[in-house]
Formats: C-alpha cells, structure tokens, sequence
C-alpha cells in the first residue's frame, strides 16, 4: 500500500515545522507535505500537524490569529471527518484557539518562559497517538513554552476525565502526578487532551525533541510510531 | 533638535560628541558648515562604536588569517570554511548601554542585530550565545537587571527560532552601574552562496526590506560611545524596540532571496542604521548612492530625514539588486508580509544625495566619511604588575567548606535559571545542551557538528590584561577540546571603560596584545569582533572584559565527550600541571575576602599539547568523561563532574603541596578526565608521548565526594547548594531595592 501522507502547517513564526518534519520522515519513511498558511486547500492526507513556534510572534493571544487562517477551516473539516490531528505546544495553543479542543493556555504560573525535559503519565493508550505506550508509564519529554498553564472550567475539566480525554499529566518519574512535578501551573497537571473522538491530540511538550538518541532520549518515537501503525 | 531647521550651533555639535578637531575636520571635507542632517550622519559614522576609533591601531595587530578563514573582519561577520562546501559565519556583539537603561528591549535587540549580522552574509543562525556580567547581587538593581535581560533574550530567541546553546554568567561590583550584554551567532552557509556588503552596478537599484523605520533609537550609537552618569535614565528614547516575529520572517524571507541571483550586495541596518548600512555598501563599492527618503516605509509620516537617517529601528536590510528584477523580489518579500522599497540606486559621483520631498537634504562624499574616520593613536600606560602570592601566605581553611562556599558563589552556582529560559532545543541538532564545557550543535543531515563557547575571566584581566588576554582565548581553546572539538576561530568582544584615560587605554592595548600571542600561537585567528568602550558610570570603570567567543569542528558528533561522571569505578585522572596557583583565584576572592595577586600564568605551547591530547583521547573513545579546570580550580571541577552524573568520586591529594592550594589552586591547561581502569595504561602512556603531565588522582563511586582522609560531602548537598543560590537570589523577597 502506499505510504502514510503527512502535512505540517506552517505558519507566519512556526519554528518547530522542520523538527516535526525530520521525526514524521524517520518514522513513516516519507516527508511531510509543508503546507502554507494561506492555501486554501488541503491535499489529501492522513495526518494533520501544527507544530510548534510562534505563530504572529505570539503578539496577541497564543494562536488566537493563526486559529483564523484560511487553512485551519480545512484542518477543522478533516478533523471533523476522524482524520488525527496532532497539534503540539504552539499548535495546541492553535487547536483551543481554533475550538478544536477545549480550554486555554494561559501564561506559566512562575511567569517565565521554560524549557526542559519534564516526565508525564500516559493516562490512556486508547488513542491512535499513545498506543505505543504503557499506560500509567512515565515518559521524558522536553517543554519549551511561556504559555503551557492549561486551564478549563470545573465541569470541563470533570468531563474530559469522565471521558478519558486527559491525554498526559505532568508527573514525578516514578509516574506520581504531584504539585512539584507540575513545571507551569497547568489544571490537574494536564499536558495534554484529546477531542471526544480522541483523533484530534494537543499537547505542549514536544515528542519531536526526543525522537533520536544522539538528542538525549526517545520517549517522542512511539507517538509518531503508533500513528503510523494505526493508519497503516 | 530633530526639526530640519535646527542650527548647527557649538552646542549642537559638542550634543553630537564631535570634538572641535573633528568638526574642524568635518568643515575640510564638506568644503562648507554641515546642515543638521549632515552633522548628525557625521556624528553617528564618527562615533567610537561606529569607527572604532580608538581601538583600531590595535585591532590591526591580530592574526586573523587561516587556512580555513573565509573571510575575516571588515564584512559583517567572520566567515570560515568546515569542509564539505559548508561554512560557519559568526560574531559575537555587544549591547551593554542600551541593556543596563531598558533590560528586556536592550538584551532582545542585541540578539536580533547578531543574528541579523550573520544572516545577513547567507547563513541560516544555527546556535545564539551570550556572556553576559552584571553588577554585584547585594545592588539594589542587579536582580531587575538580571531578570530583564535573560527575558529578553529568551524574548528574541526562541520566538526567532534559533537555540540558545552556551553562555556565561560573573557577578562583581564594577558592573554595577554598567552592566555586559553580548550576544553571539554562529551561522551556517554554503561556502559559494556568501552574501557580502559591497555595493556594484552603477544603476542598480538600492532596496529597503523589513520593518518601518519609526524613531526608536535615535543616536544609539553615539550614546553607546559615552559614560553614563545620573542622568542616564533619560537616555530610554534611544533604546530600540526589537519585533522578533518580523525578524523571524526576515530570515526567512532574506534566506529564499538568496536562493536566487539576485542580490548584488546585502547589508543589515544595525548601529547608526540607514546611515552606516548605505555608507558601508557604497564606500565598499567605490561607488556614490542617491537616495529619496519619501520612499523609505516609516511609522510616523512626520518623520524627518535627520531622523530616518539616524533611526535605529529593528529589522531592517538595505540590498542592492541585479537591474530588473525589483518586481521578482518584491513577490518573496510580499509572501512574508514584509516591507520592500526602491529607495535609491547606485551612481558614479563618490557621494551620497539624500532627498526629502523633493529637495536634496544632504550631499556628502562618501569615501572621507566612511574610511578616514579619525583614527587615535590614544596614549596608554602599562598597568602595574601585581605580586605573585605565595600560597602558604593564603589561609588554609577546611577544604569541605570552602568547598560549600565555592559552589554556592554567584560566579559558580548553576545557572540553569537562565538557561532554561531559553529555547536550546529549537532545530533538533542540540547534542550538547547548556551545562557542559562547550554547547554543540550538529550541521543538520550530516555527522558533524560544530562546538561553541565564550570565555572570559575578568579578573585575571584586572589583575593582569596581558596575561588575561591570554587565558580567555586559552579558555575558549580548552572548552571546545573538551568536548573533542578542533578549535578553529574566535570572535572577540573588547568590553572596556573610558579609553581617553591612559591606563584604561593600557589595559586594551594589553588585552588585544595577549589575545594575539595566544591566537598565534594557538592556530586561532579572530575573525570577527565588536568593541565596547566607555563602559564606566561616574568614572569608575568595569573589570576589562575582553569576551571571546569560539568555534570548533566536531567530524563526528557520535564521539563528543561530555562532562558528567558516568558509572562508578572509573578512574578519574588530572591532566596538566597543578602547582597551586591561589592569585586572583575564585577561593581568594570568596574565602579569603580578598581581590589580590597577580592571575595564574598561561603556557601557549603546553596548552596547544595538552589540547592536542585531549581531542585525540576523545576521538579514540579512551576517555568516558572529560571536563576542563577553570574557575575555582580541581575540586570543583570534579564536584560539577559528581552533580552532573549524580555519582561521587574518592580523590586522593598528594603529598608535597599545600592542600588548599592543590584543591582550589586555578593553574592553567588542566583537565579532569575518567576512563575504565582498564584504559589508564594506554592514557598515560599517550599522554607521555605527548608529552603532557596526567596523574591517576581517584576513582568514581558511591554518592558523596570524598576527599580521602579529610572529608566527604554528599552530591545531593552540593546539589542543593549549587542549584540554589540563584533561582534564591531571584525569588528573595524585595527587601534591598
């Protein structure tokens, strides 16, 4: 069969599009399609990324404006058709925006931008993103992000629990989801949430910095490795 | 002042920091009094951070050519060859005025005009670096300081894209009232699709790309050429705003364009702006510009040519394109939403025609401008020598807790605060992050890699600048072997106080002349560099800080060593000489209490072989860990090795030397390796052939540093007492501003 086809959107300031790039090529063997922000027309393919960076610099809400460009109707329209969607840190920030997902992503509690590799729980491996995992398993990934701080409503928050739509939480290594494992003030200790079909994931650490040992770690492979397996 | 009509009185001109002699020289060359706009042009061209006028006549005395040199200083970074049809374009810049009177805006645009810099010559930024010096932490605005700069750098940096992968963090009182912001870039080009600056093609058309010029800025330049004295906080007008996302689309915009043929010559527009940038290109050419400013995009329609002139707004290049293809570059500019203008062309006369609204504002000739630049030949005294402190005259305290004292320093303590406010993942090539001796970045798609530092340590330059020019560039050499890179050039940033004083004037013409001795010798020549003098705020003077930053060539980058021990059971070997050098070390000053003795001397051709050693140690896979001797001398070295792998060591000092000073002694070209057991007779060995002093010191284990028959300390209290001084020091509660 052929292979899986991928698109990255770029934005005006992504800056993360090449690195998703380079970890979906070793994983699915083909290069991404880059699509431009502006094209109104998505090619046919089985898996949407909106990467990282800063999309309009971040000047007004993270997102807020490339939630509003011509090519995410096209994305929402896919992923309205079970098509997966992965949107990753400033592509999370786009998902919510965009009303793919709910909640926000507000400023870090400690009010500075954060990078390092931080440890989540895999809540549910009943996803074509997290069927590679264990669930319960404490894996490494790094974040880099001023605004990371998830937040929701009580009863949003009840529901996507209800549902299993917490995708990851910020945990100690030993997969206990405390307040000190928490690097930004984040409801719950949620890194990550899934839409109700759980086809749409968003997630602010980046499992593309960890797809290659000679980068400190691997933890980032299985993500793109399921979906690869769930869409083949 | 900024009205057309303003008169060029005496007054006016002193405001333009022009002596009496250069305005008289201003009058030879115009052939008649300058109208403000001139004056103003002059001012900015003539100013020492423009011209380098004070600094040239040493400058002129490094080596700055190599084999593998490209390019050397003059164009907008140094450029040189890494094999494979690639090269590596960098400079190291400094924005030390503006960072001290607005923090976050004056950190932010340093870095955007260094990755301009670079991108500029063809190169995609591939690692940001910064040594940055701030004053005293008791100071009631070092904490404000500190938290605005790292902000802005992290502002500029990540949102760009660009990792910010090594850097370097002093404290001390004399940047108290002047503190050091420099930004370095390294690049990566083809090495036949290098853009340089000369302007060609009389006719061709001259090009504004970027953002709008407003009035941000103004006489930044001659402001960056001045003491600060009380009334500096006044001076914030002439801060400029940085907007990273535009200059993100820049680099993508200006990188596509030169994907092209189309670019004739390509200059950014940093200090002194539109000014300096248009001067360069034609002088460079030999060739005159006429240019029409209602063309140039501006923010405020007001504005007047004075000030589009001298406007020093961000985000700006000046082109020149090939005839005819204005229409094809407009279309790359246009697809990333920015600004591109026709706002003059090249011309034969040797001069520069301004016009505004239809009349010509200005017309100066090029060439007196822009190359006879006043050039001094200042007069400078030698700086006294200090003693040489005999170590048994320094107090021997408890190595344990001079230990504790010394990790948690201002100068030592870790700065992962900092670093993690920055991006150093962004592009995915990081394989050595911040933390190690060197930052390394891989050249994306192939084995190699590139290492970078910065180095300096300004009080071995107080102490001695001679012998601190020197050690900085022995420094930067020793971090990149460390992690087994080939070090190939440097960058300098001549960070210095007023130069019209003779023994400040001393202390560069010293520093530049050990900076040389040690390029020479070392097979390192400088390549690009940025002076910053009048570093001084009521006439004191900050530590002469000669910053150099450095680049070497990893062939494989599966093969660099890091500094971290690794398992229990190596064995931990000290390589080099140790004979308990205590003068203007770390444990005098944070000890002892005191500042004195002359600074520990370097051995050129030693530290070349011990370099040598090292790097082929690493390239053999003999060694498992590898981490320089500096700062604080042999036991911290091997302290930050424990907390790194989060595994303990137990070292044995030898007799017939005073512990304290074999502990903390800070002589130079020392490294701490760890190999199996196993491998210490194939290392000592090679290290006898090549004729280097390696000494089996101890053996890594268990969770505590022991120093054998004196005293143990745990890695998780070093830990806690390394970690903690700064994110503490952040955090205190407001109580001493």
């Amino acid at each position: 069969m052929d292979p899986l086809k991928a698109a990255v959107i770029v934005f005006p300031g992504s800056n993360c599009d090449r690195d998703v790039a380079v970890a979906l090529k070793a994983s699915m063997g083909k290069a991404p399609l880059m699509v431009w922000h502006r094209d109104t027309e998505l090619p046919a393919v089985d898996l949407v990324v909106v990467p990282g960076g800063f999309s309009y610099g971040d000047y007004l809400r993270c997102g807020a404006m490339a939630a509003h460009s011509p090519i995410m109707r096209e994305v929402k329209a896919l992923a309205d058709k079970g098509a997966p969607v992965l949107g990753i840190c400033n592509g999370f920030q786009i998902l919510t925006e965009a009303g793919l997902l709910p909640g926000v992503l507000m400023r870090n509690a400690a009010l500075r931008f954060i990078c390092k590799d931080v440890t989540l729980r895999v809540e549910t491996t009943d996803s074509p993103f997290a069927r590679r995992y264990a669930a319960g398993e404490a894996i490494r990934l790094p974040i880099a992000h001023a605004e990371g701080n998830y937040f929701a409503d009580a009863d949003t928050l009840d529901r996507l629990e209800g549902e299993g739509r917490v995708a990851f939480r910020y945990c100690t290594a030993d997969s206990d989801v405390t307040a000190e494992a928490n690097p930004n003030g984040s409801a719950r200790n949620i890194a990550g949430i899934y839409n109700e079909k759980r086809t749409v994931l968003g997630l602010m650490p980046h499992p593309e910095r960890l797809a290659e040992d000679a980068l400190g770690g691997t933890d980032g492979i299985p993500m793109f490795e399921g979906l690869v397996e769930a869409l083949s | 002042m900024t009205k057309m009509e303003t008169a060029v009185t005496p007054e006016v001109i002193k405001s333009h920091g022009l002596t009496e002699d250069e305005y008289a020289r201003v009058l030879d060359i115009m052939g008649r009094a300058p109208n403000i706009t001139e004056l103003g042009i002059f001012s900015v061209m003539w100013s020492e951070h423009c011209s380098y006028k004070s600094s040239k006549k040493w400058l002129k005395t490094l080596p700055t050519t190599a084999p593998w040199v490209i390019c050397g200083p003059g164009e907008n970074a140094g450029v040189i060859d890494i094999g494979d049809g690639q090269a590596a374009i960098f400079k190291m810049e400094s924005h030390n005025h503006p960072s001290f009177i607005e923090p976050y805006q004056g950190a932010a645009t340093g870095v955007g005009g260094i990755l301009r810099d670079v991108f500029t010559m063809g190169a995609r930024p591939i690692a940001n670096l910064n040594a940055l010096r701030f004053g005293d932490p008791s100071h009631p605005k070092t904490r404000h300081l500190v938290a605005g700069v790292v902000a802005g750098i992290g502002g500029y940096g990540n949102c760009v894209g660009v990792p910010t992968v090594g850097g370097e963090t002093n404290f001390h009182s004399s940047y108290n009232g002047n503190i050091l912001v420099n930004a370095m870039t390294v690049g990566l080009a083809q090495t036949d699709r290098i853009f340089y600056s000369a302007a060609a093609g009389i006719g061709n058309p001259v090009v504004y790309v970027g953002s709008k010029t407003g009035r941000d800025g103004i006489h930044g330049a001659t402001m960056a050429s001045a003491e600060f004295s009380e009334d500096n906080e006044e001076k914030r007008p002439t801060v400029q705003v940085g907007d990273p996302f535009t200059e993100k689309l820049l680099i993508e915009a200006c990188l596509e364009l030169m994907a092209t043929d189309m670019i004739v010559a390509i200059q950014d527009m940093g200090a002194a702006g539109l000014t300096s940038s248009s001067f360069e290109m034609a002088s460079k050419g030999g060739l005159g510009i006429e240019m029409d400013l209602d063309q140039v995009p501006v923010r405020e329609q007001s504005m007047t040519a004075y000030e589009i002139m001298l406007s020093e707004s961000q985000e700006r290049m000046l082109l020149v394109l090939k005839p005819g293809r204005e229409a094809d570059a407009r279309a790359i500019f246009d697809k990333w939403e920015l600004d591109f203008a026709v706002v003059g062309t090249l011309t034969d006369t040797g001069r520069m025609v301004l016009k505004r609204h239809g009349e010509i504002v200005a017309d100066l000739p090029i060439d007196p401008l822009a190359q006879a630049a006043p050039e001094y030949d200042r007069p400078w005294v030698p700086g006294k020598k200090r003693p040489v402190i005999d170590s048994l005259d320094v107090p021997a305290h408890d190595p344990i807790d001079a230990l504790k004292t010394l990790l948690a320093c201002p100068d030592l303590a870790s700065k992962r605060w900092i670093y993690e406010q920055y991006d150093h993942m962004v592009m995915n090539d990081t394989v050595q992050r911040p933390g190690g001796d060197a930052g390394v970045v891989r050249i994306h798609g192939t084995k190699k890699a590139l290492a970078v530092t910065t180095d300096c340590t300004p009080r071995y330059c107080l102490a001695d600048p001679h012998e601190g020019g020197r050690q900085a560039v022995a420094e930067a050499y020793r971090n990149l072997s460390a992690v087994g890179a080939l070090p190939l050039a440097v960058t300098d940033n001549l960070n210095f106080g007023n130069p019209e004083k003779p023994e400040i004037m001393g202390q560069i013409v010293e520093a530049i002349q050990g900076m040389g001795e040690a390029c020479r010798t070392l097979d390192f020549p400088v390549v690009s560099g940025n002076v910053s003098l009048y570093n001084e705020t009521n006439g004191v003077a900050i530590l002469p800080t000669p910053a150099i930053g450095a680049v070497g060539l990893i062939a494989d980058s599966s093969k660099i060593a890091t500094l971290p021990f690794k398992e229990d059971g190596d064995s931990v070997i000290l390589i080099g000489e140790t004979k308990g050098w205590l003068g203007a070390t770390l444990y005098l000053r944070e000890v002892c209490g005191s500042e004195d003795g002359a600074p520990p001397p370097v051995s050129l051709h030693r530290e070349k072989r011990e370099g040598g050693f090292i790097r082929a140690m690493i390239e053999d896979a003999n060694v498992t860990a590898v981490h320089d001797i500096s700062d604080g001398g042999l036991l911290v070295a091997v302290a930050e090795m424990a907390m790194a792998g989060n595994v303990g060591a137990t070292i044995q000092a030898p007799n017939g030397i005073a512990l304290h000073a074999w502990c903390f002694g800070e002589d130079q070209g020392r490294y701490i390796i760890t190999a199996p057991a196993s491998q210490v007779p194939v290392i000592l060995e090679a290290a006898h052939e090549h004729d280097v002093s390696a000494r089996l010191i101890g053996t890594t284990g268990g969770d505590a540093l022991t120093l054998k028959g004196i005293g143990t300390i745990s890695v998780t209290e070093m830990r806690k007492l390394n970690e903690g001084w700064l994110p503490g020091f952040m955090s205190a509660p407001d109580t001493n501003a």
